[in-house]
């Protein structure tokens, strides 16, 4: 067995989940409420700590010493488990995205899978298990209303979430989620083709289907991690809570803590799939292979950037949530259905036969 | 009656929703740059800052009993605002005024007189019912206690919190 | 039926027309019509002096034809025409005649009202605050249905004696007073007690008690009642609940056989106040103070709340499954020859009922209640001064209620008995037996509403609801079924006796099917021969006359004289 391997891969695993996911979750609950309030004219948490900074970490302390309050009519054990099933798969795609080139020539990845985008998709989906098995077990009618709208809608948009990527791994006809950034460093982003070989007729031209594929994954995202204008599973109008209803203490945390951690991935997801991943637009110290080496100092200023564009998407994110209002339920149900899946079928073959003639 | 709400014809690049996004966060990031940047107060840092000098006149906080310029208490116990109060706050006991106190004349005045503050909604229906101009809201917002019994102001509190209110109309004069 | 019809006339009221008996009052005929005539002297059972000129209504009668003229011709329903006389009168002392017509709306009479008002309350002190009557005050209601609304009265009020103490239980304020003289004339009349007068003329009579005396017999508080404002009010609920607060509930007096109806007035399960009732065949609208103030020992300290058992000399809390066991265990090692059943004549019906199971069920060899004789004043106290000496004999079975308890207490001394169910009675305080006497028994069973010194004595004391705290049927000394209902609840872990007795039963090995009271006025129903065919709805708020005692009410007998010579319309 080779111990460094192991080494390294626990160092990132601690590191890159525990030290910077999950506190960059409590950040962005503390960062959706502070800019929340500035959208609305208010101030926001700005008591614990500088700016209300530590307000992230008292949250936490009330989570952990609240009462952990389990109703008698619930189903017990899948009420248990369902907190777990929903934080559980989000953090465990965390494990293919590459959040930096490499540091002292270890690959910024914690598993350099070959096919990182179907891992992501195929571990998210479980994440619909939590969700279903919460509303299920809590025995409640808001819950059992929430988990059932959940599951309709991560079904839905799971295909155009799956779809809209398939243009993008033909073009670069790859599925290592770091060779599709290497490339992008080198070639320019897939949104902004604007060096290298992508400053090309070929480049601007397939750049049509990517900003399509964009459109839908975003805002597939969005659905996926049911956050407004598609939290109809939680609405606070019409179902209390939705399937967390029922929840209180640590458990409903895990919940809170696992929405907001599939936001962050599906941030780095975005990011490294269209946005370049870790590289400096106009291949700025780009390296120049997968294995070729680089100053460490190089690698710091990669992972920056890898978090800076992740904390933009995050944001962008929070200010759609606090600008657009709800879609009503057949709404939500029709734009998944009837256009997002068949403007993604349509956008591969229009990939393909653009491929065909830009061979 | 049914109403007919008469939907707007989009075009087609408005239904695509995309324009609208931006026009809505040309809204909101307007009012996130307007109040980073401190263009637009609106909230106060309440324990810090207090907005007490401008309460209006017509402010209604804690409801207190008075006493007027003869030091005799106002409230006769009559009961209408235990009455009438919406949330049941008021709890009075009546009891008969001794024939050797000075105002023996009035014959009746509460013993107890409680008001659950926890319950009070600050509505300010006793004062409105109150016949003997004996019960106000005052300005007193701030009611705070560490129990539950601390809550319940007696009518030694309520009478602390009202003070002495000249200018009523003096209805048990002499002539009565 | 036919020869009362003959005397019937043809009235108009209203512009509709009515057959009401010659004779009769005519704010009655509007009564019964449905028409509501605002008054304050009028009361049906006292005479009518009409002073206080409220009830001014416009009266017409047919045109009497000048001589010569022709008679006014009647239309097809056989009704002449009527010519209405241009000034009031007043309708609570005038009677009705053929072919009269009243009309109680109107200008005049509005007008009218609305005078008398004013001048009513030109010196009325308007202390509706501090005024115990307000919410039940006429002078409040007539106020707002007939009144102006302001006053023009610019002056100076005139000052009367306000708090004045006219009786032991009765207050005075006569500047509230507006001389409708109902007190007088209940004083004179049906308390035979003439102490009440009006002194002095003008805006400045006020009401006054003789000098020397005062309000003091026993009907009292009944002048509080039907004073329609506030200046007589009981010293006794003075100050203690406003009116509107309290929730009403019908039932029946249980301080002795004449069972007075009554209003019984509570908040949050605390009783303020008992009020007559009209029953024309029990209490006519009257009922003695004492009976009426005899409810506070409800909220007494001595208030039992738990089931006690003996330990050793001292009594402790037990549950109720340990108490009903306990005694349970005692019970059944004995011989039915040697326990003896006390129940008392102040149970309801259906407790005696539930007596008689636990009686037969046990095979016990003696049992009695406790009779309490006092003595009958000749108004409405009866000289039994239990309610229910009727349902012991006609539901109990016992010939002679009383004439046992010697024998029991005989036996007990032998030691032929060794063990007493007290139900509901103080053995020692009422019934004569002496501590000494109770200590020789193997086991007493005591149920009663207060600690006393029987509870001390016994070997499981159990807190049984009183008369407050039950519904059921009592039968009174008229032969008459009436119903008591339950008022507030009872404090604590009390348990109504059947309840109790039902469990006693259950825990020596009997079985039965019974959870509502209700179940066992049904039983009652189908056992006892007197009650057949009777159901709880069936009674009704004033009761219904099961059998025939021969006894009357002497009150009542006063109040028939009255009615028929034609003093009071009854």
């Amino acid at each position: 067995m080779d111990w460094h391997i192991i080494i390294a891969a626990v160092i990132k695993i601690v590191v890159f989940v525990f030290l910077v996911t999950l506190p960059m979750v409590a950040m962005s609950v503390w960062a959706e409420r502070r800019v929340s309030a500035a959208i609305q004219d208010r101030v926001g948490p700005n008591r614990v700590g500088p700016f209300g900074l530590l307000q992230a970490v008292a949250d936490g302390i009330k989570f952990l010493l609240k009462e952990d309050f389990t109703p008698n009519h619930v189903n017990k054990f899948y009420f248990w488990l369902a907190p777990a099933l929903t934080m559980v798969p989000a953090l465990l795609t965390c494990a293919v995205l590459p959040f930096g080139s490499q540091l002292f020539g270890e690959k910024m990845v914690i598993a350099d899978l070959d096919v990182g985008p179907l891992f992501v998709f195929s571990i998210a989906s479980l994440t619909v298990y939590g969700i279903v098995l919460a509303g299920w077990s809590s025995n409640s009618k808001y819950s059992f209303l929430g988990g059932v709208r959940s599951t309709s809608q991560m079904i839905s948009y799971e295909i155009s979430l799956g779809l809209s990527i398939v243009p993008l791994i033909m073009i670069y006809g790859e599925l290592n989620l770091g060779r599709i950034v290497q490339e992008q460093a080198i070639n320019g982003w897939a949104l902004l083709p604007l060096w290298g070989e992508g400053l090309s007729l070929k480049g601007f031209i397939l750049a049509i289907p990517i900003f399509i594929s964009f459109i839908i994954f975003t805002t597939s995202m969005f659905a996926e991690t049911n956050r407004l204008p598609f939290d109809l599973p939680e609405c606070e109008t019409e179902l209390v809570a939705g399937y967390h209803t029922e929840y209180s203490s640590m458990k409903f945390a895990l919940f809170f803590l696992g929405e907001y951690a599939a936001m962050i991935i599906g941030s780095g997801l975005a990011v490294t799939l269209f946005l370049g991943g870790w590289s400096l637009p106009f291949g700025w110290l780009a390296p120049s292979g997968i294995d070729a080496e680089i100053p460490w100092w190089h690698g710091l200023i990669h992972i920056g950037t890898y978090f800076a564009k992740v904390i933009g998407f995050i944001l962008f994110f929070i200010v759609v949530r606090w600008t657009l209002p709800r879609f009503r339920y057949d709404q939500l149900m029709r734009l998944g259905w009837v256009f997002f899946f068949e403007i993604a079928l349509f956008n591969v073959v229009l990939t393909a036969i653009l491929l065909a003639i830009f061979k | 009656m049914a109403i007919i709400v008469q939907r707007p014809k989009l075009k087609w690049w408005e239904q695509l929703y995309i324009p609208a996004l931006f026009i809505g966060m040309r809204v909101t990031l307007g009012h996130l740059v307007s109040i980073l940047s401190r263009k637009t107060k609106v909230t106060m840092q309440y324990p810090e800052e207090k907005w007490d000098e401008h309460l209006p006149e017509h402010y209604r906080g804690a409801p207190a009993l008075v006493t007027d310029e003869h030091d005799r208490e106002r409230c006769v116990a009559c009961q209408l605002c235990e009455f009438i109060c919406p949330p049941r706050a008021i709890t009075i006991k009546p009891e008969e005024i001794p024939g050797d106190d000075k105002w023996a004349k009035v014959e009746k005045r509460p013993r107890t007189f409680d008001i659950d503050m926890i319950r009070c909604i600050y509505c300010g229906l006793c004062e409105e019912v109150c016949p003997e101009q004996a019960i106000f809201l005052r300005k007193d917002y701030a009611i705070t206690g560490t129990s539950r019994a601390e809550m319940v102001h007696d009518k030694e509190k309520l009478y602390q919190i009202g003070g002495v209110r000249v200018g009523l109309v003096n209805k048990w004069n002499e002539l009565k | 039926m036919s020869e009362a019809k003959t005397d019937l006339v043809d009235v108009q009221i209203d512009g509709v027309w009515y057959q009401f008996p010659k004779g009769m009052r005519m704010i009655e005929a509007c009564r019964q019509a449905g028409v509501e005539v605002p008054h304050y002297c009028y009361h049906p059972k006292l005479t009518s002096p009409g002073n206080c000129r409220m009830c001014l209504v416009e009266m017409g009668m047919p045109p009497r034809p000048a001589p010569g003229a022709e008679a006014p011709a009647p239309d097809e329903n056989g009704h002449l025409p009527i010519s209405w006389i241009p000034r009031p009168v007043i309708a609570c002392a005038n009677t009705i005649g053929p072919n009269m017509g009243i009309r109680t709306t109107g200008p005049l009479t509005e007008e009218c009202r609305k005078g008398v008002m004013e001048l009513l309350l030109a010196n009325h002190p308007l202390d509706c605050p501090i005024c115990d009557q307000a919410g039940e005050c006429s002078l409040q209601e007539f106020s707002v249905e007939h009144g102006k609304g302001e006053s023009r009265f610019r002056e100076q009020k005139v000052k009367k004696p306000k708090n004045v103490d006219v009786g032991p239980r009765v207050r005075l304020d006569d500047e509230r007073c507006i001389m409708c003289s109902r007190c007088i004339r209940f004083t004179d009349e049906i308390a035979d007690d003439p102490v009440l007068g009006f002194t002095d003329r003008g805006s400045h009579t006020v009401l006054t008690v003789y000098p020397g005396r005062e309000l003091a017999n026993n009907y009292s508080l009944n002048t509080v009642d039907i004073c329609p404002v506030g200046a007589l009010t009981s010293n006794d609920f003075r100050f203690q609940m406003r009116v509107w607060f309290m929730r009403e509930t019908n039932t029946i007096d249980t301080n002795c056989a004449t069972g007075c109806n009554i209003t019984v007035f509570a908040r949050e399960n605390k009783i303020y106040r008992i009020t007559p009732r009209q029953n024309n065949d029990v209490n006519s609208d009257w009922m003695p103070d004492s009976h009426r103030l005899n409810f506070h020992w409800i909220e007494s300290e001595a208030r039992l709340t738990e089931p006690l058992v003996k330990d050793g000399d001292h009594h402790r809390i037990a549950g109720w499954h340990e108490a009903i066991a306990t005694a349970g265990d005692k019970l059944s090692a004995l011989d039915g020859s040697e326990i003896a059943v006390i129940a008392s004549a102040r149970m309801t019906n259906e407790e005696l009922l539930m007596v008689k199971r636990l009686v037969k069920h046990l095979k016990v060899g003696h049992v009695d209640t406790v009779a309490r004789v006092g003595e009958a004043d000749g108004y409405l106290i009866s000289a039994d001064r239990n309610p229910n000496t009727n349902g012991v004999k006609l539901v109990l079975g016992l010939d002679d209620p009383g004439s046992q308890i010697e024998a029991i207490k005989l036996g007990i001394e032998q030691g032929r008995i060794k063990a007493v169910i007290a139900l509901q009675e103080n053995l020692v305080d009422d019934a004569g037996f002496s501590a000494e006497l109770l200590g020789k028994l193997d086991f007493l069973l005591s149920t009663y509403p207060l600690a006393n010194a029987t509870a001390d004595a016994s070997d499981v004391v159990l807190p049984g609801a009183c008369w407050a705290e039950k519904s059921g049927t009592m039968i009174n000394a008229t032969g008459r079924l009436q119903r008591l209902n339950k008022v507030v609840d009872a404090p604590g872990e009390t348990l109504e006796s059947w309840e109790i007795i039902r469990d006693l039963v259950q825990v020596t090995g009997g079985g039965n099917g019974i959870y509502a009271v209700s179940d066992l006025f049904k039983q009652l129903a189908a056992e006892v021969s007197e009650f057949k065919g009777l159901t709880w709805g069936q009674i009704g708020d004033l009761g219904l006359p099961l059998i025939e005692t021969g006894v009357t009410i002497p009150a009542l007998d006063r109040e028939k004289q009255r009615i028929a010579s034609g003093l009071i319309v009854g």
